[in-house]
């Protein structure tokens, strides 16, 4: 399994991380390497294997709706790059997506 | 209803709804801060709810809890085994870098909710997708006005619980989305879900809209599914809903332009305005790879948890409704009424109702004074200060015929407005039974006052003997009209 | 005795007894750290006043007559992937350079709670990626048994500050080996708990699924005390098993008899070195000796280890890893700096169709987050994040994550197979002795093959221990592997133990140990 230059840019998008031109070369190399080595898995059968994400078999876990204390500000801000004592400060969000 | 195409909307409309609804919980989904709205900026936040390294979500039962009575309500099949995925994206309002939600296997779906209106005007089985569990994102608050200044992220809301509700395309028309949605807002109010205040974000409401148009030969074109975003209240969905149809009605016109063709568009609704614009496009945003969520283990829903749920839940609307009417013998339009108000004002009428015995009449009461009051005056029905059993004592009174229903009205606007008894009111009003002798003098002073009369009602005329009421209300203000009535006729057939 | 030549067991004991003060123990480490380490790199930060003050607190506490907790005077160093409030936290990656987490991981708050002295934070590989210790970015660990060497990672600097009595027990973490494959290398013993049994918030998370806390010490012993601290049940790690912790010292001592150690034949292929392969098959000899039963079994999947953890691993860590984005804390890249110079060809748009819209990155937040992170991350952590962001996307998701998990069942189908046969699984924890610094770096791969021998252990979910078994004529310790079922922690540390009593490879010390004359 061999990755192209430009799979791998898009990958590099999508984990947003800035690539110069001799990352992109480097990286299509390792990654064709390594995505060939993992691809092995491929001849392994696992017709009706379920696949198994998790190595507990616990369930239900929860805890009880009570309030803790939250940080302070303060707190919460310290090791912000930017913000102004009350919010974390981030170059200019335009458009609105957000969760959901 | 926009059904069928007709001459007057030659294509059929389509909409389905996504709806987010904010739990009631006290606390966030899977952190212990606080949800209460309107705290000063990033005070109800802690590692987890800050993707702080090393934090770890745990599951609020209540949340989860909550979320299967919304599902339940909505008859959605609740799945015996539910699972949480991340969805991936990059975001400063979501300090993770991904969301807790649901991909596969949601925790609930398949269910319905009707649009109900007892006119029988609009009536649509409204079929419901999925409901899953999922965490809100932070706020992100750009000042237009400074221009290319920061953006300002606050992350109370972030990790606050979600239900995801999405509906299949049932909707027919924008007039029925919105009552689709008031009644979806009255349910999960009435089950304590969530208190659906669009203002303070709790209820949130995108739609996926297009046009079926028949074509020559028999074939259905579809326009490209437009999904609309930002509507702020149900009138706003409605309103962005008829702009969007007419627009891609034009559109379609214009450029033959069909689903599949181009690429599902995302077109923000202007209120002040009144349209939608399209959105910026982000092209890589849909690859959310998502994955089974390592940090939370999956629920197993039991057959007696789901009957316990079911047990604490209360009736819906639809089923409070029918039974209203059935119990009380009351009209549909009646219990749609009292039902639409509040789980509160059902259970004051149901007092009222059982006081007085009679629910037709108690149902009068609480449409004309009651509920008119309340309206005027604002407040919630708990806070009301004429509470059931006065009303009944009134309506009693009435009854036993101390004075008529609007001398009674007016006992009741002076009962709230004062504060005082009946019993203090009625005394200040002068207002003291009329006895029987009194009224056998008065009655005959009337008769002779009125021989015109008389001799009309031994005429046959019975109806003539109207006209004595009025005076004998100048004569005395608190006598009962239908027993001067009653007794002058018999003085009459007497003479 | 020196107090830096004193197990972990006899260290609590001499304080509770009053025979030795905490706060001389932990000056004798913190001596030997501030004589030791600048040759060795094994501390990202040292507490010493700190240290101190806890240390003296302890005393204090003792002699008001007040209950110590069960680590009273013990020092700790605790590997630097662990959250602590009063030191900063970098998992040795310049993206967290100065972090300071405004809490204590669990186990952190569980050692304090036990009056342990926590004296500093260790060096790892970046993320704990990585199995020489190479990927920090403040340079690696050197091999207190041959400095030119690595000493494994990613619990590198763990290992090296044990090996070289800078520390009497320290903290790690193992994803795919990270505490059994150092401590092999450095010659001593570190355990791997079973997913679940220790808690892991505060922990900064590698890949969810598969790390686990646990402790590096000198011998079972001292690792069973540890354990015994640090395991038990957290409500606030969900995944942290509600099961009762067993006092693992008590029942060391337990011959052997009846005790069935699987030997798996394929472990001694061509790729294990012959030394180590002796090294191995001497210490089956050993607990045949000490009354266990050797039975060969098969694990007919293990050879699919290194490829499922090189897809499952890096998949969870592409997210666990999206938060450091430069938004809330970590490493920022200045605004317009360099960009012009690098933007990356990933991020214009380009004849071939890539993404982005033309010219440059498509927002000045974009641009924030691709070089916060190109800035922050070293090339291993990229190259997983690179790999695992890959293996998720859509149409390669089935193919690569999926089809891993599918075989990841397989695997612990096999273990739980194997555990119908026999009570332990035994061999090699790497395939060779230490190897030279740079030796692979050059060649991720070639380093991925390091993890062959431990990774299924954590995809499977069960617990391994590694404790040296001999030396190579170059003197480099040699590590022997028990792996064994869930939870069965007290039978894996007490046939480490009794073959602990039975041989003295725990006991020898790298040259660069001695005492100063």
């Amino acid at each position: 399994m061999s990755l192209s230059r430009n799979d791998v840019a898009k990958v590099g998008l999508l984990a947003r991380l800035a690539l110069s031109d001799a990352d992109l070369d480097t990286m299509t190399r390792e990654l064709s390497t390594i995505v060939g080595f993992v691809g092995q898995l491929e001849q392994i059968d696992t017709a009706d294997v379920a696949p198994l994400a998790h190595p507990l078999d616990t369930q239900n876990v929860f805890r009880a709706d009570v309030p803790k204390p939250s940080l302070t500000t303060a707190e919460a801000l310290q090791s912000a790059p930017r913000h102004d004592g009350e919010c974390f400060l981030v170059p200019a969000v335009l458009g609105d997506t957000g969760a959901a | 209803m926009t059904a069928t195409p007709t001459a007057a909307a030659p294509f059929t409309t389509v909409i389905g709804l996504e709806v987010h609804v904010q739990l009631q919980t006290r606390t966030k989904l899977f952190c212990g801060c606080s949800t209460t709205f309107g705290a000063p900026p990033n005070t109800h936040v802690c590692p987890t709810c800050l993707g702080l390294p090393g934090s770890l979500p745990v599951m609020n039962r209540t949340a989860f809890e909550l979320a299967v009575r919304a599902a339940l309500a909505l008859g959605c099949k609740i799945a015996p085994f539910t699972k949480w995925d991340r969805k991936n994206y990059f975001y400063p309002d979501l300090p993770k870098g991904y969301q807790i939600s649901q991909f596969d296997l949601p925790f609930s779906s398949e269910g319905a909710l009707e649009v109900v209106d007892p006119k029988g005007a609009l009536s649509r089985n409204v079929r419901i997708t999925r409901v899953h569990l999922e965490e809100d994102a932070g706020k992100s608050m750009h000042d237009e006005a400074a221009g290319t200044g920061d953006t300002r992220i606050d992350l109370n809301r972030a990790g606050t619980p979600l239900c995801e509700i999405v509906t299949e395309p049932d909707l027919r028309s924008p007039q029925e989305a919105r009552a689709w949605l008031n009644e979806l807002k009255l349910l999960l109010v009435y089950l304590g879900v969530s208190d659906c205040n669009m203002q303070e974000g709790s209820l949130r409401v995108d739609a996926n809209v297009n046009l079926h148009i028949p074509c020559d030969g028999g074939r259905i074109a579809k326009t490209p599914i437009v999904e609309i975003k930002n509507m702020n209240s149900f009138r706003s969905v409605e309103r962005a809903l008829v702009y969007e149809v007419a627009r891609q009605y034009e559109e379609w016109q214009a450029t033959k332009a069909e689903m599949g063709k181009t690429p599902k568009q995302t077109r923000g609704w202007d209120d002040p305005a009144g349209v939608t614009r399209a959105q910026r496009h982000k092209e890589e945003s849909s690859d959310y790879r998502y994955f089974p969520e390592p940090d939370l283990v999956p629920v197993a829903v039991s057959d007696e948890w789901l009957a316990a749920t079911r047990e604490a839940m209360g009736d819906p609307p639809s089923v409070l409704r029918q039974k209203l009417a059935a119990t009380w013998k009351i009209p549909a339009y009646d219990a749609d009424v009292l039902v639409n108000q509040g789980r509160e004002l059902v259970a004051y009428f149901e007092d009222l109702a059982e006081r007085v015995g009679e629910g037709k009449v108690a149902s009068n009461w609480m449409q004309q004074d009651v509920l008119r009051t309340l309206n005027e005056r604002g407040g919630s029905i708990d806070a009301f200060p004429v509470r059931p059993a006065t009303v009944a004592d009134i309506i009693g009174r009435v009854a036993k015929g101390d004075f008529d229903t609007s001398r009674a009205r007016e006992i009741f606007a002076e009962v709230l407005g004062s504060g005082r008894t009946v019993d203090e009111v009625v005394a200040s009003m002068g207002i003291a039974a009329v006895d029987d002798d009194e009224l056998i003098t008065l009655c005959r002073e009337l008769l002779a006052e009125n021989p015109r009369v008389v001799a009309d009602v031994k005429g046959g005329k019975e109806q003539a003997a109207a006209g004595l009421i009025g005076q004998a209300k100048k004569k005395n203000p608190n006598v009962n009209p239908g027993k001067v009535r009653a007794m002058c006729l018999d003085l009459i057939r007497q003479m | 005795m020196q107090p830096s030549d004193m197990s972990a067991v006899d260290l609590v004991t001499a304080v509770r007894q009053g025979d030795l003060t905490a706060l001389r123990a932990t000056e004798a480490f913190l001596e030997r750290i501030e004589r030791l380490d600048g040759q060795i790199n094994a501390f990202l930060a040292v507490d010493r006043e700190g240290a101190l003050r806890t240390a003296a607190a302890v005393d204090a506490k003792r002699k008001a007559g007040k209950p110590l907790g069960p680590l009273a005077g013990l020092p700790v160093a605790v590997k630097d992937a662990l959250c602590t409030s009063d030191l900063p936290t970098t998992c040795a990656s310049k993206m967290l350079a100065g972090f300071r987490p405004p809490y204590d991981a669990e186990v952190v708050a569980r050692l304090r709670a036990a009056d342990a002295v926590i004296v500093g934070k260790t060096n790892m590989d970046e993320f704990a990626m990585g199995g020489s210790n190479e990927n920090s970015a403040f340079g690696p660990v050197h091999n207190p048994w041959d400095l030119t060497r690595a000493p494994g990672g990613s619990s590198g600097g763990s290992a090296a500050c044990v090996a070289a009595d800078m520390a009497p027990v320290a903290i790690g973490s193992d994803t795919g080996g990270s505490i059994r494959q150092p401590a092999g290398l450095c010659g001593i013993t570190g355990l791997k708990p079973t997913y679940g049994r220790v808690s892991r918030r505060g922990l900064v998370a590698f890949a969810s699924s598969l790390d686990q806390i646990g402790p590096m010490a000198r011998s079972a012993a001292d690792c069973a005390l540890m354990l015994e601290t640090i395991a038990g049940h957290d409500p606030g790690d969900a995944t942290s098993l509600d099961l009762p912790v067993p006092a693992y010292g008590s029942d060391l001592e337990r011959p052997l008899e009846g005790v069935r150690i699987g030997r798996v034949p394929a472990h001694f292929g061509a790729g294990l070195d012959p030394e180590v392969a002796h090294a191995v098959e001497e210490a089956f000899a050993a607990f045949r000796a000490a009354g266990a039963t050797i039975i060969d079994i098969d694990m007919p999947h293990a050879d699919a280890g290194v490829a499922t953890y090189y897809l499952v691993a890096p998949c969870e860590a592409s997210s666990n890893l999206a938060r450091y984005d430069g938004a809330h804390y970590g490493h920022r890249a200045e605004p317009g700096k360099g960009h012009r110079a690098e933007p990356g060809q990933g991020h214009r748009a380009e004849p071939g169709g890539a993404p982005a819209s033309g010219g440059g990155f498509e927002s000045s937040l974009v641009e924030m987050y691709c070089r916060s992170r190109a800035e922050g991350f070293g090339p291993e952590v990229k190259r997983r994040i690179m790999l695992g962001t890959y293996a998720l996307s859509a149409g390669y998701y089935d193919a690569y994550y999926a089809k891993a998990l599918k075989v990841r069942r397989l695997i612990r189908q096999d273990y739980l197979d194997a555990f119908e046969k026999v009570d332990l699984i035994g061999g090699p924890v790497s395939a060779t002795a230490a190897f030279k610094l740079g030796e692979k770096s050059g060649d991720p791969l070639a380093m991925y093959l390091v993890d062959l021998y431990t990774v299924c252990t954590n995809l499977a979910g069960v617990g391994g221990i590694s404790f040296p078994c001999g030396f190579t004529k170059g003197g480099l310790p040699i590590g022997f592997q028990l792996q064994a079922p869930a939870l069965a922690e007290p039978l894996l540390l007490r046939a480490t133990d009794r073959y602990q009593h039975l041989t003295d490879w725990h006991r020898r010390r790298p040259a660069i140990a001695a005492r100063p004359r």
